[in-house]
């Protein structure tokens, strides 16, 4: 328990708060938890608890499933391929959001968040509606495009908090000891952004990595491995390689997740010192 | 040379500004109001019962489909579900929002945070899919209800009309605690956020001036923590409102909004209905912000 308490002094939290607070974190943590159980169960077919033995031969199998393996590919291929538009047009908003006024600045962030903010159907439709309407084939581009669009905001965001908390002085200071705009970029801006670029573009992947309703309606016959563990729930076949992919999944995803977290939190604290 | 690009482009700052901004601008412009543009224009087409093909001539018949009787029990069906799932998340995330924000600090604050954050973030299809471990008939509802001797209770609540089904991993039941579970970090967070903000002073004020702890939280506390109430209930209530992957898994042959639009655009191809019935979340959501708006949610964002 901390030492320091925001509370007032002498005041404790009861216990029905306290019971209430540890449920709900229970209640989002333990469904995660039976995932990595259900991975070693050897039973096939049904998913009784407790289970009857536990085995670790489904890994190995779950890994050597082409069409798993195949799925795995085009969604990190996509993945990567959304986050690095992400970064690129974040970025440019971002220092444009930043760096000058002009006219229609309030309603980018707007517009920007939108895509994340509306249900995710509604951007599945419209851009469903596009391809429709404009008999654009199904492909991995459309899918990367799709993905891209959400996930700008993350890099938008990540990017547009730095800029507010290093301020302009380092720039000037560049600038002012003679410094061209390149190397001032190369040497101040570049540094000082990275580690909030990193941030972005992890949380830009991830969210890309997990998306499954708007790729629903860009994919076409493609599927990505959330729509192929989605396919697997709708017609279970083989529930031993689904429960070992979606513990797989929640590594990938979980793993460079704290990593971003982490990358924030130490930014806030260096912050903090100056 | 560097040095002349350099400064060419420092004396000219609109120019600067043009460039930074086209790309995302134009991507989205383009590909995200194009879209959303050629769904509003979609949905004043029709689809022709016998070709099967889209006609693209200026109807309002589309629209006129949303009132059918079955089309307006799926609009009912799934702004019921999103206000009790919204309900069920605020009485759930309070209590742990309340404690984080007023009875922890440091490292123990840190980890509760990380622990709310990381099922934000980690995969969505992973955790639907974890319930279904949890309801299914051999799963663990059944097996702690054999335990306990409850497991008639448990079979009685599944006859009832309206909310049980076969088993609770295909039940209204099953889609609203599986709705709970996956947006219930978005309905923290918020609160959090708004509670963090409360002035350690006025708690002290109010307790100064003689009011005791439940008369400070009801007129200190709970006024100034629903905004953030309300902002997390945008998200839960609009998540609910599009979401097709729970209702597929975990429902029965009822329809709600997102499953009818994914059914409309894929097996019917049509995608003039799909894109009327959009339309539905969208103008709920518009107005559910506007009475946010109303209500001070966005000055707490």
């Amino acid at each position: 328990m901390p030492s320091k308490s925001p509370a007032q002094p002498g005041e404790r939290a009861s216990w029905i708060l306290k019971i209430s607070a540890i449920a709900a974190l229970l209640f989002l943590h333990i469904p995660m938890w039976l995932i990595f159980l259900y991975s070693f169960t050897t039973e096939e077919s049904a998913y009784s608890f407790p289970p009857p033995g536990l085995t670790l031969k489904w890994i190995p199998q779950a890994i050597a499933t082409p069409a798993m393996q195949d799925a795995l590919f085009l969604t990190l291929k996509v993945a990567a391929l959304a986050t690095i538009t992400a970064l690129i047009l974040g970025t440019l908003a971002a220092a444009a959001v930043y760096r000058y006024e002009f006219f229609g600045k309030e309603a980018i962030s707007f517009m920007l968040v939108l895509p994340l903010a509306l249900p995710g159907i509604v951007t599945g439709i419209a851009m469903r509606s596009a391809i429709g309407l404009m008999t654009i084939p199904f492909s991995f581009w459309t899918i990367v495009i799709g993905h891209a669009t959400f996930c700008v905001v993350v890099v938008y965001n990540n990017v547009l908090a730095r800029f507010r908390r290093t301020g302009g002085t380092m720039v000037e200071a560049s600038m002012d000891l003679g410094a061209n705009s390149f190397q001032t970029f190369l040497h101040i801006i570049l540094p000082n952004m990275a580690s909030a670029l990193l941030a972005g573009a992890i949380l830009a992947f991830s969210l890309s990595f997990d998306e499954v309703i708007v790729t629903t309606f860009t994919a076409g016959n493609q599927q990505t491995l959330p729509i192929w563990i989605f396919s697997q729930m709708l017609k279970p076949r083989n529930r031993p390689i689904t429960n070992v992919t979606a513990m797989l999944v929640v590594l990938i995803t979980a793993i460079p997740i704290l990593i971003a977290q982490r990358i924030v939190a130490s930014s806030h604290d260096t912050e903090g010192n100056k | 040379m560097l040095n002349r690009i350099s400064t060419f482009f420092y004396l000219r700052p609109r120019l600067v500004l043009a460039l930074m901004l086209i790309p995302p601008l134009l991507w989205f412009l383009v590909v995200y109001i194009g879209s959303l543009m050629t769904m509003l224009l979609n949905s004043f087409f029709y689809l022709d019962g016998f070709t099967g093909k889209v006609v693209r001539e200026f109807t309002l018949k589309t629209y006129l489909k949303l009132l059918d009787p079955t089309n307006l029990q799926i609009f009912g069906r799934t702004t019921l579900m999103a206000v009790l799932v919204t309900f069920a998340c605020i009485l759930i995330a309070f209590p742990l929002s309340y404690y984080m924000a007023r009875f922890t600090s440091g490292r123990f604050k840190t980890f509760l945070y990380l622990a709310v954050t990381i099922p934000l973030w980690s995969s969505y299809v992973v955790r639907v899919y974890s319930w279904k471990l949890i309801l299914a008939k051999e799963g663990i509802i059944t097996w702690f209800a054999n335990l306990v001797h409850l497991n008639g209770l448990l079979d009685a609540y599944l006859k009832l009309p309206g909310v049980g089904g076969t088993s609770l991993s295909i039940s209204p039941t099953g889609i609203f605690i599986v709705f709970v579970y996956i947006w219930l970090p978005y309905m923290i967070i918020p609160i959090q956020t708004a509670l963090e903000r409360v002035p350690k002073s006025l708690i002290e004020a109010s307790s100064d001036l003689g009011a005791r702890p439940s008369e400070t939280f009801r007129t200190v506390i709970l006024p100034l923590a629903f905004p953030g109430v309300i902002a997390g209930s945008i998200f839960t209530f609009s998540l609910t409102l599009g979401d097709f992957i729970v209702p597929q898994l975990y429902g029965t042959s009822s329809y709600y909004i997102g499953k009818a639009v994914l059914t409309y655009q894929g097996t019917s191809g049509n995608i003039p209905l799909a894109a009327a019935f959009t339309m539905g979340p969208i103008v709920i959501m518009i107005v559910y912000l506007l009475i946010a708006k109303k209500l001070g949610a966005f000055d707490a964002l």
